[in-house]
């Protein structure tokens, strides 16, 4: 019980964000604007408050008898309706709700797959420097994951002994990807038939194309796509696959192919020229931003066959840019609608590492995106640039139709219903495992380790440590299991106040504040 | 949910124990909460039952 008497598992949140008050009832999923006096009185209520009494009165007269401190609570009749309405809500089951979502987490031990990483290319012909904290962290032995989709390969070396890190983690330089393996053609076909073969019932499949930098095994993609779009009908499965680049091979033939099979294209660059082409440079030193922008551009203006058009502009922020809502606001000037903009994610040795003395400064950008995308909602103009339909990738959320309960417990499904592919067709939970032995469940050729699947279908948010009574946790599903492997040595290990928490849920109530306004509820509390 | 309320109006009642009476038949879009790919919550996913 919390000091107020309330179970942790069923505590509402309530947040301020801009003038606008809004409430989050974690366990029904209901969400609520509130004004000034609800916002200010759901301090003083609680479910034994409203099951024991009906009016204002009676309820601010039990809190004075039980403590003089809080003689404030519901004190005059003027609250009366305003206690009413939270007690309403509070009988309708979206305030305080029990948390009874505990009895599904184990309901997906058996799932079927439904979706695999092919890891394509271990090469990459970008130099990109987050590369090099994961040298440092495997040569220590502290941690590996680095967080930019590119560059992993260091970190599957490192893994497996192949590679062995430097020390100086800055010098770009220096050719930081020597390990140039790629999977053939023929270990993507047998990746296609092991994810139909283990996909159960299940029609809709996914196959992700991921390095390295996938353009480089160019020949094994369309070999894959070729292959399930050739069977796909006599299996009756239908594939959508996704492609992740650094975008420094596309040329027309490429960027007409990905727009005709590629469900989703992730492009990688991280805003402004000069803080992407210090992070990204190529393998002589120099930037890419002038290199991919333009083919960027061209991919996603040609980008419009039905069903097809999802793409993102995916970058990364570190230290070096903590004014990063201005590399959202430059991305969205170059033309680009759909953003994502991920912190980069090592060890805090690293000089761009991001720990918690930034997260003050994190916090102020997400409050100015919030700003600026608001500002998108009413106005074709926003400082200056056509800002209309400019899509936020981490604040997005669904609130009326998202995922169900089962999918929530325990998110993005890896080392059980996904799985990523080495290149020499190995398979692991997900990328982010990809060398680690300890984390092998076989190979697409052979038989998958049922034991690890088994874990991690049992990873969910009532056994990590410290999701249970987050209220946030049907929103983030308990967060990345590799992120707690890499940070704790334990999948099942998270830290609320970890920065990957903190900046998760500062995420989640400017998402959940923007949903509101484009449901229009916000505007209308804060008119009335 | 009525909204007629003056002090608080609901955004959504969802009910999220009510979608696993027809929820967990994986036909939703995988998603990656790495931010090495792109993360996103799960929240952000549509059913697509």
């Amino acid at each position: 019980m919390n000091d107020k008497g309330i179970s942790p598992t069923r505590a509402i949140h309530k947040y301020e964000l801009k003038g606008g008050y809004y409430v989050v009832d974690p366990c029904s999923g209901s969400v609520h604007v509130a004004d000034k006096q609800a916002y200010d009185l759901l301090d003083k209520v609680t479910p034994a408050r409203f099951e024991h009494y009906e009016g204002v009165k009676e309820a601010g007269s039990a809190c004075l008898a039980e403590d003089k401190e809080h003689s404030s609570v519901c004190p005059e009749s003027e609250q009366g309706g305003c206690y009413a309405e939270l007690r309403e809500l509070y009988k309708a089951g979206l305030l305080f709700a029990e948390d009874e979502c505990e009895k599904y987490a184990e309901t997906s031990i058996d799932a079927p797959l439904k979706a695999l990483c092919l890891h394509v290319s271990h090469d990459c012909n970008l130099r990109c420097r987050y590369c090099f904290a994961k040298e440092v962290l495997c040569n220590e032995g502290i941690h590996s994951p680095q967080s930019e989709h590119d560059n992993y390969a260091k970190e599957v070396l490192c893994n497996e002994g192949i590679h062995s890190p430097q020390s100086e983690h800055d010098s770009f330089a220096e050719d930081n990807v020597s390990d140039h393996t790629a999977m053939s053609p023929e270990t993507a076909i047998a990746a296609i038939d092991f994810l139909v073969a283990h996909s159960g019932e299940r029609t809709e499949l996914e196959a992700d194309f991921f390095g390295g930098e996938p353009l480089m095994a160019w020949d094994t993609v369309t070999a894959a796509v070729a292959y399930a779009r050739a069977n796909e009908q006599s299996w009756g499965k239908r594939f959508r696959f996704t492609i992740t680049t650094n975008g420094l091979l596309l040329d027309d033939e490429k960027i007409a192919y990905i727009n005709a099979e590629m469900t989703n294209c992730v492009m990688s660059l991280d805003g402004r020229r000069s803080v992407n082409d210090i992070m990204r440079p190529t393998a002589n030193g120099k930037g890419s931003f002038d290199v991919v922008v333009p083919k960027f551009r061209k991919l996603i203006k040609t980008r419009t066959k039905e069903g097809f058009t999802d793409h993102y502009i995916r970058g990364t922020f570190t230290a070096f840019n903590l004014d990063f809502a201005e590399d959202v606001i430059e991305l969205a000037r170059l033309g680009f609608r759909n953003i994502s903009l991920e912190p980069v994610t090592c060890t805090n040795e690293a000089d761009y590492a991001i720990t918690n003395e930034h997260i003050p400064q994190i916090y102020e950008q997400y409050d100015k995106l919030f700003m600026f995308l608001t500002g998108c909602e009413h106005s074709q103009e926003v400082n200056g640039l056509d800002s209309k339909g400019i899509n936020f990738f981490h604040f997005n959320v669904d609130l009326t139709g998202g995922a169900c309960v089962i999918r929530r417990l325990r998110g993005c499904g890896a080392g059980n219903e996904y799985l990523a592919v080495a290149p020499n067709g190995d398979c692991y939970p997900c990328h982010r495992f990809v060398g680690n032995s300890a984390y092998n469940m076989g190979s697409v050729s052979k038989t998958l380790s049922l034991n690890i699947k088994e874990y991690f279908s049992k990873t969910h948010i009532y056994s990590k440590s410290d999701c249970s009574e987050c209220w946030a946790r049907f929103y983030c599903s308990g967060g990345c299991n590799a992120s707690s492997y890499d940070c704790y040595g334990d999948c099942r290990r998270t830290d609320s106040q970890s920065v990957e928490c903190l900046m998760m849920k500062k995420r989640l109530e400017c998402a959940i504040a923007l949903a509101a306004m484009r449901l229009n509820v916000a505007n209308e509390v804060c008119d009335s | 949910m009525n909204n007629q309320n003056q002090h608080i109006k609901t955004v959504t009642g969802k009910s999220l124990k009510e979608t696993a009476e027809k929820g967990g038949c994986g036909k939703c879009r995988a998603s990656c909460q790495s931010a090495c790919k792109t993360s996103c919550t799960v929240a952000n996913q549509p059913c697509e039952r």
